[in-house]
């Protein structure tokens, strides 16, 4: 017997696991999957449940009954994969062996990360929601908070779902005008990133959204410490943020037996080749998902896309062929923007987010980087979605690969907002937010 | 993509003045590239652009301010006083290669 172990039962290692068990002979083959949580979540809720607009029961399954009954469970804490002897050691002492090992533990907030940030969380001002228990407690804050100075913060890239903090600061804008507190409320973002939109096309059709929602903007703000006591950020620069209710999404890091086993980088992603996601370091160890290092959005929607290819590469690769349905970094992703209305964005490594329709040209329904109703009612109808076709393994009605169909090119060679085509710029002068802004 | 000319020879640059094509570059076009934005290149800065320039080599990408620390071993406050205010979109923009980005 051949066995696959695949460490993690979240979006990418569920998916994992169900697609490839009906193609790998029962008699050859056993599948193992390890998780150390008994419930499986729906992380995209967790944009929701702060503003009481998702449940618990919306967001949350028995681990076992999102696997099909032929994959064994193994529930535990893993401790580290010894790659030399194929095994993975978990906490408590057992030993799985494996003849390949999918990892698929995706990544974590890590507070530690940033000075002051974990002992600013433990009073009640200093929030994050990527965490079910984090979004739990924000949103017992949001339900009686009064206003103020709201800072919704992000301490690095890459972060998962990266999308999230903005959608979380035009929903809070939502909320409170709803709730006829927008006034005693100001909110601030602010951002490592140059800007809230940094790809050129993005840039020109949603730079206005923040300003119309006067939100402020703190750009380049590499964050050095958060002070709980005195309720401010302060950066590298010297520059201080105050807030009275902080929502921060940390630092974000794969699990740490990734870099006890030495198949991590610096964040405890595991190297993998970019198309393929066999680890760089050893040809018996795939990554999928959040995982994995490839420079990829961390997104559900790449680990779904990842996962169609994936399969077909395992089944090759374990027979000695070569793998030939290489990931094109393609991610697809909703962006909430308050008021039941939504964006759509589909890209990959190659091409950034373009506007049109989605997922058929003209007649979409979705529409690509402008807001509409029907990608909200998308949004919210794709949590059915998640459980009865994503995680069972079944095929969604998308392309795994992006496809240009439906989506407008810009000019050639316009490439920046305010940009126009034939412009030649000298490179002195041409680098008007290196000043002092 | 524009075309401007920097040091007598024409390269690919975006409306933002970064070089859109790493093979283009080279430590005299960074020096050029530095004085541009005020920056007076000395060993130290060298060896954070060098880094750099390397580590896009292996990885396809442009360092983290992180990784510039940890893998680069160059502390982010050594990396705001040689680069200040914003280093990491002064680093890639001297070491000709693309700035920091999110997806949208």
């Amino acid at each position: 017997m051949r066995r696959l172990v695949v460490l993690g039962a979240g979006t990418a290692g569920t998916m994992v696991v169900n697609r490839l068990r009906p193609r790998l002979p029962e008699h050859e083959w056993h599948v193992t999957v390890v998780e150390q949580s008994d419930t499986h979540r729906y992380q995209p809720g967790y944009l929701f449940l702060p503003f009481g607009s998702m449940r618990p029961k919306d967001v949350s399954k028995p681990v076992r009954a999102t696997l099909r009954k032929d994959v064994d469970l193994v529930t535990g804490t893993i401790d580290r994969v010894d790659t030399d002897g194929r095994t993975v050691l978990l906490q408590d002492g057992r030993e799985l062996p494996y003849d390949y090992l999918v990892i698929a533990t995706g990544t974590t907030p890590r507070p530690a990360e940033t000075p002051g940030l974990e002992e600013a969380m433990a009073g009640g001002d200093v929030h994050e929601f990527f965490t079910y228990a984090g979004a739990m407690r924000l949103a017992a804050r949001l339900a009686d908070w009064r206003g103020g100075r709201l800072v919704v913060h992000v301490a690095e890239m890459p972060i998962k779902c990266p999308v999230a903090p903005l959608e979380f600061a035009f929903l809070a804008d939502s909320f409170f005008r709803e709730r006829g507190l927008r006034d005693q409320v100001e909110i601030t973002y602010a951002t490592p990133l140059p800007g809230a939109f940094t790809k050129p096309v993005s840039a020109e059709y949603l730079g206005t959204m923040l300003t119309e929602r006067r939100i402020a903007l703190e750009p380049d703000f590499v964050v050095e410490s958060v002070d709980g006591d005195e309720h401010v950020l302060r950066s590298y620069d010297e520059r201080e943020v105050p807030f009275d209710l902080l929502v921060t999404i940390p630092v974000n890091m794969g699990a740490d037996y990734v870099a006890r086993s030495g198949l991590g980088d610096e964040l405890n992603y595991v190297r993998v080749d970019k198309q393929t996601l066999l680890s760089v370091d050893d040809d018996r160890v795939f990554a999928v998902g959040d995982a994995a290092n490839t420079p990829a959005s961390k997104a559900g929607s790449v680990a779904h896309f990842q996962v169609d290819g994936f399969t077909e590469n395992f089944l090759a690769h374990v027979e000695g062929r070569p793998m030939t349905d290489l990931f094109d970094g393609h991610a697809n992703c909703f962006i909430e923007s308050g008021a039941g209305k939504a964006l759509l964005i589909d890209f990959n490594y190659d091409t950034e987010p373009l506007p049109g329709t989605y997922p058929l040209p003209k007649v979409g329904p979705m529409k690509l980087l402008r807001e509409s109703r029907i990608n909200h009612l998308g949004k919210l109808a794709f949590r059915h979605l998640y459980w009865h076709v994503l995680l069972p393994g079944r095929r969604m009605p998308v392309p795994a690969h992006m496809s240009m169909a439906g989506k407008q090119v810009p000019p050639n060679g316009r490439t920046t907002a305010g940009g126009t085509a034939g412009e030649t710029p000298t490179p002195v002068g041409i680098v008007p937010s290196f000043g002092e802004d | 993509m524009p075309v401007t000319t920097i040091d007598g020879r024409e390269v690919h640059v975006d409306a933002e003045g970064f070089l859109t094509d790493p093979s283009e570059w080279d430590e005299g076009l960074g020096k050029t590239l530095a004085a541009a934005i005020g920056i007076d290149m000395t060993e130290e800065h060298w060896k954070v652009i060098r880094f750099l320039r390397e580590d896009f080599q292996t990885q396809g990408e442009t360092a983290t301010t992180r990784r510039v620390q940890t893998v680069g071993g160059f502390p982010t406050k050594q990396q705001f006083e040689l680069f200040p205010k914003k280093p990491a979109k002064k680093m890639a923009y001297i070491a000709g290669l693309p700035k920091p980005r999110g997806c949208v």
